[in-house]
């Protein structure tokens, strides 16, 4: 599979929250705000990064060897929170201001279906180490890209006179709706 | 609060996702027709049931600082078995779910109730919450399953429901149909809420 391929793949066709649907939960609470959004956006990217490449090590390198292959959700699960965690004090360490303008969501993180998804996902489908990274870091790139498109929508959405019992969740859903509508023109593209 | 409060209470008062948006991504995932709903639902209650019960035996034991940690393992140990149990039984439906059984693990709704519920209470009490709960889980998919598998297939369980020449709305069981059905869904009832409130106050 070439690179191009898996990229508009990921991003686009296969999005993560518009397609297999995973990660709503930010996805409808932090897109509130346009800098909130960019902010998730990056701590996701960051860690979905880096939890397909250290879930793929584990699968290949202790789970099969040692034929234990059942133990996959709690090792993978085990895996992403104490990456989280881990990562949360390195970065607290090294780069206050980062860790100032994305704390708040570092651990959310862990409950991100994404993000476990992701992992799952590489395994059930075979893909290689170098293909594993990359589907990670792209479908967080295309998380990001439908977070902010939503945030940017949101904003505006404040202004506009909404029917009183379609505030808040319903229309919410509702532009999800119509951008999931128009995300799925992409499934048509041929690569 | 009588038992039979605490197992109703999830139904309707206290849905948990129509009216606390909680476990969306399983909801919308997997609620294109009302066999996996169904499926879904009954996983993510056994998960439920088991972890609320066994968390609320342990809760004195564990130290308040790991219990995060602690519930996520137990919850993940009772997901691998639905996991392995569903593979065994029922193949074609463990096949439709795919990779929706492994996420139950991270499924806002269980450890919810483990941190809101069963740390606080007693087995008995969070056995009947567990089940409430997940009931009202799969009430809420199979509501929505029911409207997705009508418009999009036309069908209900595999039953011809509309006239043969209805042209199934086949967006309705892509993800598209997930998100409009759930929000036309949500504006019903933030309607019937409404109009039961006004009316308790006309007769308060």
């Amino acid at each position: 599979m070439n690179i191009f391929a898996l990229s508009v793949s990921a991003i686009l066709v296969n999005n993560f929250i518009l397609s297999r649907i995973m990660g709503l939960c930010p996805y409808i609470g932090v897109s509130k705000k346009l800098d909130s959004a960019f902010g998730m956006g990056m701590a996701v990217i960051f860690v979905m990064t880096l939890a397909s490449t250290i879930t793929w090590i584990i699968q290949h390198y202790l789970l099969v060897p040692f034929n234990i292959g059942y133990l996959q959700t709690i090792a993978f699960i085990l895996t992403i929170a104490s990456l989280v965690q881990f990562v949360e004090m390195v970065i607290q360490k090294m780069a206050p201001a980062l860790y100032k303008s994305l704390g708040v969501y570092l651990p959310l993180i862990t409950t991100n279906c994404a993000v476990l998804g992701v992992s799952i996902i590489n395994i059930n489908d075979g893909l290689s180490f170098i293909e594993s990274v990359l589907n990670g870091f792209l479908g967080g790139v295309g998380f990001t890209l439908v977070l902010i498109i939503m945030a940017g929508l949101r904003e505006r959405l404040e202004k506009a006179d909404i029917p009183e019992h379609m505030q808040g969740m319903p229309i919410a859903f509702i532009l999800a709706g119509s951008m999931a509508l128009a995300f799925l023109g992409f499934s048509g593209l041929k690569i | 609060m009588s038992s039979f409060k605490e197992l109703t209470k999830g139904l309707v008062k206290e849905n948990p996702v129509f009216v606390m948006a909680l476990g969306l991504c399983p909801t919308l995932a997997t609620s294109t027709s009302i066999v996996n709903a169904v499926g879904m639902g009954l996983a993510a209650t056994f998960v439920l049931l088991c972890s609320n019960i066994l968390i609320s035996m342990i809760k004195d034991l564990v130290p308040s600082k790991v219990r995060i940690p602690c519930y996520i393992v137990l919850i993940a140990s009772f997901t691998t078995i639905v996991d392995m149990l569903m593979e065994a039984f029922v193949p074609a439906v463990h096949k439709s779910l795919g990779v929706f059984i492994p996420l139950i693990v991270v499924n806002c709704i269980i450890l919810g109730r483990a941190e809101a519920f069963a740390s606080k209470n007693n087995v008995w009490n969070s056995a009947l919450d567990g089940i409430g709960m997940g009931l009202g889980f799969t009430l809420a998919l199979v509501v929505i399953a029911f409207f997705r598998e009508l418009l999009g297939t036309g069908q209900l369980l595999g039953f011809q429901i509309a006239p043969l020449s209805y042209q199934p709305v086949l967006v309705a069981i892509l993800a598209p149909g997930a998100f409009l059905t759930l929000g036309l869904i949500m504006s019903i009832i933030s309607i019937m809420k409404k109009k039961s409130q006004s009316g308790q106050e006309i007769r308060g």
